[in-house]
């Protein structure tokens, strides 16, 4: 357990600098664009190559790189171009913003896709099963911001029920929340549900639940006692990693319906080429992936005792 | 040399009867007939898109109506409308489906061919060249999938090729490991001893005896990722970071009816329908065609 503990640590920690290392690179090679971005598109290389002297950026790579990793640990992830504030004033925010949407989502993505997978699993191939299946499969299958087109459509457009917007600028407003979370419950949802409904299956069909239902078990026992317990292991694992694809899902989202969070401040970044903010982001958004992938591993070996003996 | 011919002579007419066995068994699948059924819609329309009588999609028939009016009024010539530069909306949805599965195409095909270069040689060979080829296969894994798009859309910029790697940057990873499982686990198989007895180099054992035996699981896969690059491309698309206008998009004609949402709501409904049944074609195929092979 320890071994292997240490062992998935080791690993993230080399993907992590791996992952520093390819953004350093990505500047290095950009650096005199960068500076042409800071001092305006007319100035000449002589006065770019000035401005790069005086920032320390012309300075051997190896010990910049151990200065920037350093800064980056002291939470100063440099200046943003195109706001012209340092990151850190801006990231912290946004991170705030897309916690309280990752928030609302798994408090509802959880109950709710455990609720309907178990219910689908508990009988293959029932009509409740096929019902609930179908309708997951086509929840996933309509990309993010085909469903948020669909559910503007309904509710602001045809009912006028919910603002179309969300960007909080006069205030903090729960209204505003309502779609940008629909869209990401439709899409993670019907993913959580399809795979808690397979592990459910899988339990259900397996010998010792027949054994418990041969004994004479009232029905409600075996599912609450035997089933459950072990059906909702792998979903675990599964949840954890919706982590992860929230960190995508958010960027479509947050632009369609102009929130002002993490996603919209990496695209925003990418598309003005704001490099400082770009490397945050995605030192942010990697971390918080192999901080999701290491905890869903743990977690599945504490709460699954047949591969914790092993 | 003879012998592999003599092998190879009688596979071909079984070759063919294992795919009409698996159009045979498609049909025990309603979900997988019905996922093709929507995939095929959408390549026919694409093929014949060129010989439908349909307007020119870049022409814009501009005209003093609010946009998207003439849908409604019956007589109009343009079924569904007209966007906000007045260009037929049917029609650009139509020529949309041409460009985005040609793209899709090119893309998965590039990243298959790494991916499953990749996972054959560091499931056979094992050793220092699986570790490295895996780590690099981790670290991509670890990025969240859009990030990864944007992030290399954002360096290389946004053409047809770049999206191309962007696609088999984020995707070969993925069939990597999965090619990389199964060799692992047919290689210890009694024909491929054979096959090393007989002194067959490497190169032969891990391209012509390993990698058609590993082509099940694959075939289901590809399904399912053919959706998700299909998804990908019309995202970046989406946020601007996809193929260049003025070429009919589903991304981008979603991208550009969304602020006209209020007076023409059909105008982005229509390329959002469109993606969202192809790519629910994809993923009712992959379903019906996994449920077929873990029958047998």
């Amino acid at each position: 357990m320890l071994m292997f503990v240490t062992r998935r640590l080791i690993q993230m920690i080399l993907i992590m600098i791996t992952v520093s290392v390819i953004l350093f690179t990505i500047f290095e090679f950009n650096k005199m664009s960068v500076a042409g971005q800071v001092l305006g598109p007319y100035t000449t290389t002589e006065q770019r190559e000035i401005w790069l002297e005086r920032q320390g950026f012309m300075e051997p790579p190896v010990g910049r790189y151990f200065e920037w990793v350093g800064n980056v640990f002291r939470g100063d992830f440099g200046q943003s171009i195109q706001l012209r504030v340092p990151v850190s004033e801006v990231l912290w925010d946004r991170l705030r913003m897309t916690g309280i949407l990752g928030f609302w989502l798994f408090a509802f993505l959880i109950p709710l896709s455990l609720l309907f997978g178990v219910l689908a699993g508990i009988k293959e191939g029932s009509f409740r099963d096929r019902a609930i299946s179908t309708t997951a499969v086509a929840t996933t299958s309509v990309p993010e911001f085909a469903s948020a087109t669909f559910l503007t459509a309904i509710f602001v457009f045809w009912l006028g029920w919910l603002p179309g917007t969300s960007g909080m600028h006069g205030g903090f407003d729960p209204l505003q929340l309502v779609l940008p979370i629909l869209v990401l419950l439709l899409y993670g949802g019907g993913y959580v549900i399809r795979m808690t409904r397979a592990s459910m299956a899988e339990v259900m069909s397996s010998q010792y639940i027949r054994t418990a239902i041969l004994k004479g078990m009232p029905y409600r026992r075996v599912i609450m006692r035997h089933a459950l317990r072990n059906a909702l292991i792998a979903p675990f694992t599964v949840i954890m990693l919706q982590l992860n694809y929230l960190l995508s899902g958010v960027i479509v989202v947050e632009v369609f319906f102009a929130y002002r969070g993490f996603g919209s401040l990496l695209l925003d970044a990418a598309l003005f080429g704001d490099i400082f903010v770009i490397q945050a982001c995605t030192l942010i958004a990697v971390f918080i992936a192999v901080l999701s992938y290491f905890l869903s591993d743990i977690g599945y070996m504490l709460l699954n005792p047949r591969i914790r003996v092993s | 040399m003879t012998d592999s011919q003599a092998q190879s002579t009688p596979a071909m007419p079984s070759r063919f009867m294992g795919l009409l066995r698996g159009i045979a068994l498609m049909r025990e699948s309603w979900f997988g007939m019905f996922g093709a059924a929507l995939v095929l819609f959408w390549v026919i329309m694409a093929i014949i898109a060129p010989l439908l009588p349909l307007y020119d999609p870049l022409q814009s028939f501009t005209t003093l109506e609010p946009i998207g009016t003439e849908a409604f009024d019956g007589s109009g010539t343009h079924w569904l409308g007209t966007d906000n530069r007045g260009r037929d909306v049917l029609s650009r949805v139509i020529w949309g489906s041409q460009r985005v599965l040609i793209w899709a195409s090119i893309a998965i095909v590039c990243a298959y061919i790494v991916g499953v270069t990749m996972g054959v040689i560091a499931g056979y060979l094992g050793g220092w060249i699986d570790d490295i080829v895996s780590f690099a296969a981790n670290v991509l894994i670890s990025f969240p999938v859009l990030v990864l798009y944007v992030l290399i859309i954002a360096f290389l910029g946004a053409s047809g090729v770049n999206i191309v790697i962007a696609v088999t940057f984020t995707t070969a990873p993925i069939v990597m490991r999965i090619v990389r499982g199964l060799i692992m686990d047919l290689r210890t198989r009694d024909y491929v001893a054979a096959a090393q007895t007989r002194g067959e180099s490497a190169w032969y054992i891990m391209f012509v005896e390993l990698l058609p035996n590993a082509r099940g699981p694959l075939i289901v896969d590809l399904c399912l990722r053919f959706g998700y690059t299909v998804v990908a491309i019309a995202t970046l698309s989406f946020l601007g970071l996809g193929l260049p206008p003025p070429d009919p998009d589903w991304g981008l004609m979603i991208r550009e009816a969304v602020p006209l949402g209020t007076y023409a709501g059909h105008v982005m409904l229509v390329p959002a329908l469109a993606l969202s049944t192809l790519i629910l074609g994809f993923n009712m195929m992959a379903d019906g065609l996994r449920e077929i092979s873990l029958r047998d």
